[in-house]
């Protein structure tokens, strides 16, 4: 009997439910055309990314291709520039995590202190801003700065009495110059959501806090730093799954012949053996290792940051 | 909050606003510096080194800029897929966004997964490519716009943003015998015009900012947008010329020549930038609170 009636009600309910969903079928032709982008324009893409098993031909297609196995795989992991590119890109990540990554914590704390309501806004108003200038922009305005000829901080250098510095071509100075440009475009920008997070923080516990004689620093330690260390931990775990993901233009518009061995990424990699030498199935490959990696980095970060009791992003 | 009047917190605030300062000033220079130069003659920038006002006034640069048919057919293009890739954007990502908003929506969990999960995993740079190239979209104006049409983030800041609108709303208006489309054309979208000004800038300044995907699927040089011929002039030192195959032996690009290019280039967003930053913060957070 009883079985009966859950059955019964099962049925209904998917009736119901045929009946909702055709209510609703305006709404399904509205998903449609952006359902359409992501099946087209990310998941072929991912499902394409058999092709690194493949030795794949544009004119056979995926389908008519010959099967390799891991071949492209291996010849990559055998590969000793392929250390070396690997090498740089968790150079660049490591660079990105210890000099930007605390910066925004920081200049938010430094923003919030500012009590004039007008010159709060003013300073994050120019902070912001150059997160809206493309890369290369950012790096345009740092090239006819830093040139040899007439670059504003190699006249500097000359005034001060010290010899000029090749900047862009030099080996050693591409990942300062690199990381300076990451933070001078972005450190502003990364303010905001600390800055959200901050103002929900309850005023009365800075009061308290006043009140038992913490002055402004030791109530930023005490009070404004562990409120916001959840969305911190969120932030890191999303830069983490970043690790491989350094942005192609950035690299690719500051990489030249002379800093190559330092400058090139995966993705710098991936594009001139991919589209510039037309290896197809190789570049893919390097493509889907970096990919896994960071599918796997965030879900590690995540699950050590539910074990140390935070709330991680899903 | 009440203001610090102990001495400790005057020197903490004093210390603090002179960082700050130096610290915007060391983010605006640069801009001040290239925008100065480029209205100065080379000589003077030779000269001077240091510049932030001009002493020499001078348009030279921007005259010769101007003066090449290269500069304004690269202008044409970015006006013309910012504006109607912004359009097709926040059209096909308020679509989705206002669906995926419907709580009674059957499959909206699986659907929402679909497009978080794009944002953790990828195909990467040459399938995509691959798939461009079967679309027939290699050397067309599209393959700046279709590949990357929606932005999961932006369509999740609106969904969320839809989602605190009041129901009773969308009932009542349903009542009145308002269709889903009406809903959302006439009730939803002008309740949401912050979040809508918002998203539709930033579409529009990636648009603006475009480089990826014009060096991946663009191979005639005459269909380049700005910012691909920022790169050729400044990086590159060349590129003025290929229009005019008359002289090929065109001298370098001259500093001026540079900072001209990059002013016209950066010029529509400090354009656009006072009335984008009045809602950004605000459209932004709406969507990052929850995910």
């Amino acid at each position: 009997m009883a079985v009966r009636s859950q059955a019964a009600l099962r049925e209904r309910t998917k009736s119901e439910r045929k009946k909702r969903m055709w209510r609703n079928r305006w709404i399904y032709v509205m998903i449609l055309p952006g359902l359409l982008y992501f099946l087209i324009f990310k998941y072929v893409p991912m499902f394409g990314l058999v092709i690194s098993f493949q030795d794949y031909k544009p004119f056979k297609g995926i389908l008519g291709s010959e099967w390799v196995g891991f071949e492209h795989f291996e010849r990559l992991f055998t590969m000793p520039d392929f250390w070396q590119i690997l090498s740089n890109t968790l150079i660049l990540f490591g660079m990105n995590l210890v000099f930007y990554f605390p910066v925004p914590i920081i200049l938010a704390l430094m923003l919030n202190e500012v009590r004039t309501a007008f010159f709060k806004k003013f300073f994050q108003s120019l902070v912001y801003l150059p997160h809206f200038m493309s890369w290369v922009i950012i790096v345009s305005i740092g090239y006819v700065m830093l040139t040899m000829d007439g670059g504003i901080i190699n006249e500097l250098l000359v005034m001060l009495g010290l010899p000029k510095i090749n900047f862009l071509l030099s080996p050693e100075w591409f990942r300062p110059t690199y990381i300076v440009q990451v933070i001078w475009r972005e450190a502003g920008w990364g303010t905001i959501i600390y800055l959200a997070a901050i103002a929900s923080i309850d005023p009365q516990l800075y009061e308290a806090a006043r009140m038992d004689g913490a002055g402004r620093l030791r109530q930023i330690w005490h009070i404004t730093l562990p409120a916001i260390r959840s969305v911190i931990v969120v932030l890191l775990i999303l830069k983490i799954g970043d690790v491989l993901e350094l942005g192609f233009e950035h690299v690719y518009l500051l990489l030249n012949s002379m800093n190559r061995n330092v400058a090139e990424i995966i993705d710098t990699y991936v594009y001139t053996a991919g589209l510039r030498q037309m290896q197809f199935s190789y570049s893919a490959a390097v493509g889907f290792f970096k990919s896994a990696v960071g599918l796997v980095l965030v879900m590690v970060a995540n699950r050590l940051a539910k074990r140390f009791g935070e709330e991680g992003i899903y | 909050m009440v203001e610090d009047r102990t001495f400790g917190g005057r020197l903490f605030s004093i210390v603090n606003f002179a960082l700050l300062a130096v610290i915007a000033l060391v983010t605006v220079l640069p801009f001040v510096h290239v925008v100065a130069g480029s209205f100065t003659t080379n000589a003077e920038i030779a000269a001077k080194k240091f510049i932030l006002v001009p002493t020499v006034w001078s348009t030279e640069a921007y005259r010769f800029i101007f003066s090449t048919p290269t500069i304004f057919r690269a202008m044409a293009v970015s006006i013309g897929v910012t504006l109607v890739g912004t359009l097709f954007s926040m059209l096909i990502t308020s679509l989705m966004a206002y669906g995926l908003s419907r709580r009674d929506l059957d499959g909206r969990r699986g659907l929402m997964f679909l497009v978080v999960f794009t944002m953790l995993f990828s195909g990467g740079m040459i399938p995509t490519f691959l798939v461009v190239k079967e679309l027939g979209l290699i050397d067309t104006y599209a393959a700046l716009i279709l590949p990357s049409a929606i932005t999961a983030f932006n369509m999740i800041i609106l969904k969320n943003f839809f989602q605190n609108i009041p129901e009773g709303l969308e009932e009542s208006a349903k009542i009145d015998g308002c269709h889903d489309f009406g809903i959302l054309f006439r009730i939803v979208l002008p309740l949401s015009m912050p979040a809508i000004a918002t998203i539709s800038l930033f579409y529009a300044v990636t648009y603006w900012n475009t480089y990826m995907n014009a060096i991946l699927y663009l191979n005639k040089s005459e269909m380049w947008p700005i910012q691909v011929l920022l790169r050729q002039i400044v990086v590159l030192a060349s590129g003025m010329d290929y229009s005019s195959n008359l002289d090929s032996a065109v001298p370098p690009p001259e500093q001026s020549v540079k900072m001209a290019v990059i002013v016209v280039a950066t010029l529509p967003i400090l354009l656009v930038y006072p009335f984008l930053q009045k809602h950004f913060a605000k459209g932004a957070m709406l969507g990052s609170i929850k995910g």
